[in-house]
């Protein structure tokens, strides 16, 4: 099955077992691709004596530890077909992890992304506010997350605007004009979670005091990249809608929940308040123990499928977040497949032990 | 200007090359051309010729001779 044929599909038309099957199969062909054409992928698979033959869904495929991104250059296609190095965000001193791209994943990439995007905005472009600072997407030759999130939903933007200069601070003047011009005209807006609300929710709540205002109730919010830090504030998903909705009249807001490993194949939320995977990857939680897969219902470590990257063996991974499954193809938003929450971060000594023992032995 | 030179240009001054670097040139093949110049070329085209892609499209226009094709479709109404 080749994911042509796959991006025809609806985004949230499979129901569960018709996505089991589509899923199993392109996965299959995946393992199979990065076993002959990555060696050291083939070294693991022979290390835990895969045998394709044993598959008999999607939820038996091995799965490798994100961080292992991190240790290992790990690619299916020879050094001069890659186009883009991805790396994920790490804060000083961390390793990163590093994807690499060849066109055909960087394209299905965004094509994916466009889908996926589109089931919740409409396929028309907005004019669009970002709210980071332009001096993210500067480095070209080394895209982080934050710069290939930017870049990625940019897609949408019909004219664009930066909401932050290169401090950080807010362009206040730059915003007013940028919504009067467009008045009347539904605005997107992208950025991540925590830089959404230090640099332009507090700077909002600031100018409101003195009497400035900004009416965002005709913007459609997307934002991603985690809740940890904000949870730290104390400020739960419900104050964060709440009050972006209090100072701006902002109301349709989205978050997303993704990682670099996996771009493209995002996990947008609904109306509802719930995560939910596309026809183009599924989430699967598992039991700390033994990896066994968890009831709906029950906490455990997310691992994650994509039917996209076939540059780099990142098509099965256990990420180092907990979440919960909620249910499946029943979301009263009316989207098939699975809907789920993160519910946090392993912390890092729980997942070492499995990880690196399991890395040491290539 | 005609519209083949307008179009040239958008590519020229986005990336920075001479015209005799167009002809078969595609998506990547040059530095200038990633995914960051890609946003830089679409906006040129859509301020010279005063239309809106649509995302598709966007993600179509994978070499010199793409976006041609794409830009005379109905909905641009571009004729070289």
């Amino acid at each position: 099955m080749t994911f042509d044929e796959i991006l025809k599909i609806a985004p949230y038309s499979l129901p569960k077992e018709e996505k089991e099957k589509m899923l199993t199969e392109r996965l299959k062909e995946l393992t199979i691709l990065h076993q002959r054409n990555c060696p050291e992928y083939a070294r693991m698979l022979e290390a835990v004596q895969f045998d394709i033959n044993e598959i008999r869904t999607c939820k038996d495929l091995p799965f490798l530890p994100v961080r292992l991104f991190k240790e290992m250059n790990l690619r299916s296609v020879s050094q001069e077909e890659i186009v883009k190095t991805m790396t994920s965000s790490g804060t000083t001193g961390q390793a990163v992890s590093r994807i690499y791209l060849d066109r055909e994943t960087s394209s299905n990439q965004q094509k994916t992304m466009v889908k996926i995007v589109s089931e919740f905005t409409g396929s028309g472009r907005m004019p669009m506010i970002i709210i980071d600072c332009p001096g993210v997407i500067k480095n070209r030759a080394m895209f982080s997350a934050r710069g290939a999130g930017i870049l990625g939903f940019s897609i949408f933007g019909s004219k664009k605007i930066y909401a932050l200069d290169d401090d950080m601070k807010m362009d206040i003047a730059g915003v007013q004009d940028f919504l009067e011009k467009y008045q009347g005209r539904k605005i997107l807006l992208f950025g991540f979670t925590f830089m959404i609300w230090q640099h332009f929710y507090k700077e909002l709540l600031r100018l409101k005091e003195q009497g400035i205002t900004f009416d965002l109730s005709n913007g459609i919010l997307i934002h991603g990249g985690g809740w940890k830090k904000l949870i730290s504030e104390a400020v739960s998903h419900d104050d964060f809608h709440k009050r972006l909705e209090d100072v701006c009249g902002l109301h349709d807001i989205h978050d997303y929940y993704g990682m670099v490993e996996q771009t493209g194949c995002i996990y947008m939320e609904c109306e509802c308040g719930h995560l939910h995977a596309s026809n183009f990857s599924d989430v699967i939680i598992r039991r700390p123990l033994d990896f066994s897969v968890a009831d709906p219902g029950e906490n455990g470590i997310v691992q994650v499928v994509s039917t996209i990257p076939e540059s780099y063996p990142g098509h099965s991974l256990l990420t180092e977040d907990e979440g919960i499954v909620l249910g499946e193809d029943d979301c009263p938003c009316g989207r098939k497949g699975k809907y789920f929450a993160i519910s946090g971060r392993l912390k890092n000594a729980e997942i070492r032990g499995c990880s690196d023992t399991y890395a040491v032995k290539f | 200007m005609t519209n083949l030179e307008k179009y040239n240009q958008a590519f020229t001054t986005t990336f920075e090359i001479g015209e005799n670097r167009l002809p078969g040139l595609k998506y990547q093949d040059i530095e200038a051309w990633d995914s960051v110049g890609h946003m830089g070329l679409v906006a040129a085209l859509e301020e010279t010729f005063d239309i809106m892609m649509d995302t598709d499209d966007i993600i179509d226009l994978s070499s010199y001779e793409k976006g041609k094709e794409i830009l005379t479709k109905e909905e641009y109404g571009v004729i070289f």
